[in-house]
């Protein structure tokens, strides 16, 4: 493939693609998707949570499933950041703690593709919040 | 905080809480007057006087989950501990405007670290208003914003492996262009 040095560049390949790439339509209906928020605050950061948000990202989509990742704050479980939110479609959110790069690919491979709860999650009554 | 990146994905939270529709990331090198400097600007909400005061104090946060606000203590320390400076001007309703200087030749200057990842992350997750990240350097300048690459890709999720890596390329062949590595 060609260097992409321009935005013109990125509009050409991004049409060479079209018809794998699917629209935004996840944003529409976020409910229908996974939900992944990386807690990126101070403390996530310091801990590595920009490579946790990476890895989440390639391998959602190495295992083509269907997610949106995001960022969000602190969710004031700073000594266990990484921490991340998982939210299945229909289901209630759940919160991992000390999310590393093997982390990801067993809550990917155990919870997010199957269902099974896997350990490190933080229990307490859990509530999303909107920052 | 071992790199600017990581520290301009911190800093830049502050300005999405803010309610920004305008994010203005600038990274200055000058060999000349040896200065690094980087620059978030945002019209965001801003702070009182008196909440501005509070800001650089490593106790004070306007977050409920904790009772600790590092990201801008630990910044200010980093500016100043490699020869540089740090400032904070803002204005209840107009924005605010950080200012980290650090001494460009200085060794103990965090490197600037995988600024295309932190970049990518950013737009994946900001999605209110334009974030624009502008880098210039002898050699040159390097400018890219959210509001071009919506324009350029529409609705397409930027989670998507070719665009994610069109992104990631077109940023970091850019700043090598002009004399950038991590």
């Amino acid at each position: 493939m060609t260097k992409i040095k321009t935005l013109a560049d990125l509009r050409k390949m991004k049409e060479e693609a079209q018809s794998k790439i699917k629209l935004r339509e996840n944003s529409a209906n976020p409910d229908q998707v996974v939900q992944v928020k990386v807690g990126m605050a101070t403390c996530g950061i310091a801990s590595g949570a920009k490579e946790t948000m990476k890895y989440f990202v390639e391998e959602l989509e190495q295992e083509a499933i269907d997610a949106v990742v995001t960022q969000t704050g602190c969710m004031g479980y700073c000594y266990a950041e990484p921490t991340v939110e998982v939210k299945l479609p229909g289901k209630e959110p759940l919160v991992y703690g000390h999310v590393n790069k093997e982390k990801v690919h067993e809550i990917i491979d155990k919870y997010i593709k199957r269902g099974e709860l896997v350990d490190g999650i933080i229990p307490v009554s859990f509530r999303t919040i909107d920052d | 905080m071992k790199t600017l990146s990581e520290h301009i994905l911190d800093i830049v939270q502050n300005s999405v809480s803010a309610k920004s529709t305008l994010i203005e990331i600038i990274v200055e090198e000058d060999k000349i007057t040896d200065l690094y400097s980087l620059i978030i600007r945002d019209n965001g909400c801003g702070m009182s006087k008196e909440t501005l005061a509070k800001a650089i104090n490593p106790f004070f946060t306007s977050r409920t989950t904790r009772k600790v606000g590092l990201g801008i203590p630990l910044l200010k320390h980093n500016a100043e501990a490699a020869g540089g400076s740090f400032s904070l001007e803002s204005e209840l309703n107009v924005g605010t405007v950080l200012t980290a200087r650090f001494q460009l030749s200085n060794i103990d200057r965090p490197p600037l670290g995988d600024i295309w990842e932190t970049l990518y992350l950013m737009f994946l997750s900001y999605t209110d208003g334009n974030l624009v990240y502008r880098h210039k350097t002898e050699k040159g300048g390097f400018q890219i914003s959210s509001d071009e690459l919506k324009e350029v890709l529409g609705d397409v999720s930027y989670q998507q492996k070719e665009i994610r890596e069109g992104i990631l390329e077109l940023i970091k062949s850019n700043l090598e262009e002009i004399g950038i590595t991590k």
